[in-house]
């Protein structure tokens, strides 16, 4: 667990272990609580003392230069890498020699930078496999057409199809998901992470890709799905416009290490991150 | 009812048509006598390599996997149907000779299961493609292993010898080594080749559209984008692995009880290529197509009995050609093109969405 839960003074660099938690959510049990992490890959420090507590409805955004390490955290969070140091709790659970499948069942779900869909199948089957541990029944029933499957399967088809019209999907249940257009694979991504109820969704750059007008229409969509459904959202973004309009606690990654948490004006004003950020994009974009 | 839906219950309706009509087509033919003798011989056969490439599709096809020892599995229930066909017969006399397949077949299917259970245990926790280094031993090994065990009834006792033939004077052997089972006696039929045809369609589409069907396909597609789902690898992987070890064993167990012989190099390396061909030249994924495919190819060698010598080599050049034909986006948009009137039909005339 990480020290004292109070707002960082930002300008300190590189920031010690402070937590990004808004004051309403300090009474309880925050979704994510990661100390000390850090991963090394074959002498590469990835990713190093990362301190992070994220709470009950909070949305957080972990940004920084390409290859500073955001992907990795994520990878860290959900088990896919078992990190070298350092503790992840998922709601106060320690999820220390957990694989994948052990720290979803504790509320955790992601989307993939570059979109991971199971793409030979439909869109409806691809929210049914987010609804694969709520909607329960064995393979025998399955197989014999109990009515136990009967039941499931409806309520699977009702559950999918209201997952979808979040995103005004429904009319896409029957194309196969491989064929959507990317902007309609990435928020597919989306609404199958959320199909499996978590308490805390982590978005990998869910606007890459998407205009101007896809983008400003998924920010109200995460703040709509965090309202409706009151989890934790946690984004990687490149698009500063997303990040600064619906983070109320941002991380800066740089070189695998935290250089500034905050909220977005506090970022925006310290020198620190806009040396070896925002600047440069700024630059870039010029 | 979904488009989706609708499709897959023609697709489903239109697979177990193909089947059934042609049952009825044959059972008619014998019955006024104008099926040849050749073709009668091969229906079983048909029936065994139709269940053995559709539950080789669901391993490949379906979970994405790669098994090249499937024969091993038929192997397996093969011996297992006539060991126990020949107990039930020597030592307690069991006439009855339907319940007798019966209860051989349903032992066959056991046997392989648990073969495809210690195969897959280890194996399938791994990533990458050590299930065809693996299945492919397994193939070769229980050859192997078939050839120097003797099994035989003396009375009502079961006698069992491993390495060398170990039996009292008297004793009647079921298998005897590299001889094989011999004196099985056929006691397979038609008609339950053509249940357990009906059996293993009804088990893998029934499954493949289920909700441990879809975890199966979505592990196949994206693996971590499954598991990080919550749905665990392992257990589905050896679900779609042991259904089809099962599947094969009975169809094993069949294939054995047709015969007055079997023997262990029935069931080599070569044997699991031919289903694999089946499984390809049908269509990954495709049931019907597997359905078909072997069939035809289990007919065909007999009515080409000239070009007998040649058949794996022209199986060779043909899996190359489909391979070419299937991944050739040029070549598939044209034949998608020649099949869009068919499709048409089946959608009601509705086009394709997106
Ligand atoms: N499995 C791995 N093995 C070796 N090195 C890795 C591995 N995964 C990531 N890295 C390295 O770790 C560093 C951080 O990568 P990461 O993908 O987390 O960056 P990122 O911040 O997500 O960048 P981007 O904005 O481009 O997505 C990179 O130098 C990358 O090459
Ligand atoms: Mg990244």
């Amino acid at each position: 667990m990480t020290g004292q839960k109070r707002r960082s003074d930002t300008i300190m660099v590189p920031v010690p272990s402070y937590a990004i938690v808004p004051e309403r959510d300090l009474g309880s049990q925050p979704v994510l609580e990661a100390s000390h992490l850090g991963i090394e890959f074959g002498g590469l420090k990835a990713v190093e003392d990362f301190n992070m507590i994220i709470g009950r409805t909070e949305i957080a955004g972990l940004i920084g230069p390409n290859g500073a390490g955001k992907t990795t955290v994520f990878n860290l969070l959900t088990k896919v890498y078992e990190p070298t140091t350092g503790t992840v709790l998922i709601n106060g659970k320690d999820t220390h020699g957990m694989n994948i499948v052990q720290a979803s069942r504790l509320g955790i779900a992601r989307t993939f930078q570059n979109i991971r869909l199971f793409g030979n199948m439909s869109v409806e089957d691809n929210v049914a496999i987010g609804l694969h541990n709520q909607i329960r029944y064995n393979m025998v029933e399955g197989i014999l057409r109990l009515p136990r499957y009967w039941g499931a399967e409806r309520r699977l088809h009702r559950e999918a199809l209201e997952l979808l019209s979040i995103f005004d999907m429904q009319k896409l249940a029957d194309v196969r998901a491989g064929s959507l257009p990317y902007g309609a694979q990435r928020r597919l991504e989306i609404v199958r992470a959320l199909a499996t109820n978590p308490s805390l969704l982590l978005l990998d750059e869910p606007a890459a890709g998407m205009n101007p007008h896809e983008t400003e229409e998924l920010m109200d969509n995460i703040i709509k799905i965090r309202d409706q459904f009151q989890i934790a959202i946690m984004l990687i973004e490149h698009d500063m416009n997303l990040v600064m309009g619906i983070c109320e606690g941002i991380c800066v990654l740089n070189y695998g290490r935290i250089i500034a948490k905050g909220t977005a004006e506090e970022i925006q004003n310290n020198p620190v991150v806009v040396e070896a950020y925002l600047g440069k994009r700024k630059e870039e974009a010029r | 009812m979904t488009k989706a839906k609708r499709k897959r219950l023609i697709y489903n309706i239109v697979t177990f048509a193909v089947v059934i009509g042609a049952y009825i087509i044959m059972q008619t033919m014998i019955a006024n006598g104008s099926i040849t003798r050749a073709l009668k011989g091969q229906l079983i056969p048909i029936c065994c390599w139709i269940v053995m490439a559709v539950s080789l599709n669901l391993v490949i096809g379906i979970s994405g996997e790669l098994s090249l020892g499937h024969a091993g599995f038929m192997s397996v229930g093969a011996f297992t149907g006539a060991v126990v066909s020949g107990y039930l017969l020597h030592a307690l006399g069991m006439e009855n000779e339907g319940l007798r397949l019966f209860i051989s077949v349903t032992a066959g299917g056991i046997t392989a299961g648990i073969a495809g259970v210690i195969i897959g245990v280890p194996v399938l926790r791994l990533r990458g493609d050590y299930l065809a280094i693996v299945t492919l031993a397994f193939g070769e090994i229980i050859r192997n292993i078939v050839n120097v065990t003797y099994i035989g009834v003396n009375g009502s006792d079961l006698i069992f010898s491993f390495l060398n033939k170990n039996a009292p004077e008297g004793t009647r052997m079921l298998v005897d080594g590299a001889s094989g089972a011999v004196k099985v006696g056929k006691i397979s039929t038609f008609t339950a080749g053509f249940i357990l045809v009906m059996i293993t369609l009804v088990v893998v589409l029934n499954l493949v559209n289920s909700r441990s069907g879809r975890a199966i396909k979505a592990i196949r597609d994206n693996r971590i984008a499954a598991e990080s789902m919550g749905v665990p690898v392992t257990k589905y992987k050896m679900m779609a692995f042991v259904t089809a070890a099962v599947l094969a064993g009975m169809a094993g167990a069949i294939y054995g009880l047709n015969s007055s012989t079997v023997v262990p190099g029935q069931f080599t390396f070569n044997q699991s290529i031919n289903v694999l061909v089946f499984v390809v030249l049908g269509g990954l994924g495709n049931v019907l197509g597997s359905v078909i495919s072997a069939t035809l190819l289990t007919v065909l060698p007999e009515v080409l009995r000239a070009f007998a010598d040649y058949r794996m080599l022209v199986y060779a050049v043909v899996l190359i050609l489909v391979m070419i034909f299937t991944n050739n986006p040029a070549i598939r948009a044209l034949t998608d093109r020649m099949l869009a009137p068919v499709k048409r039909l089946f959608t009601g005339g509705k086009e394709e969405a997106a």
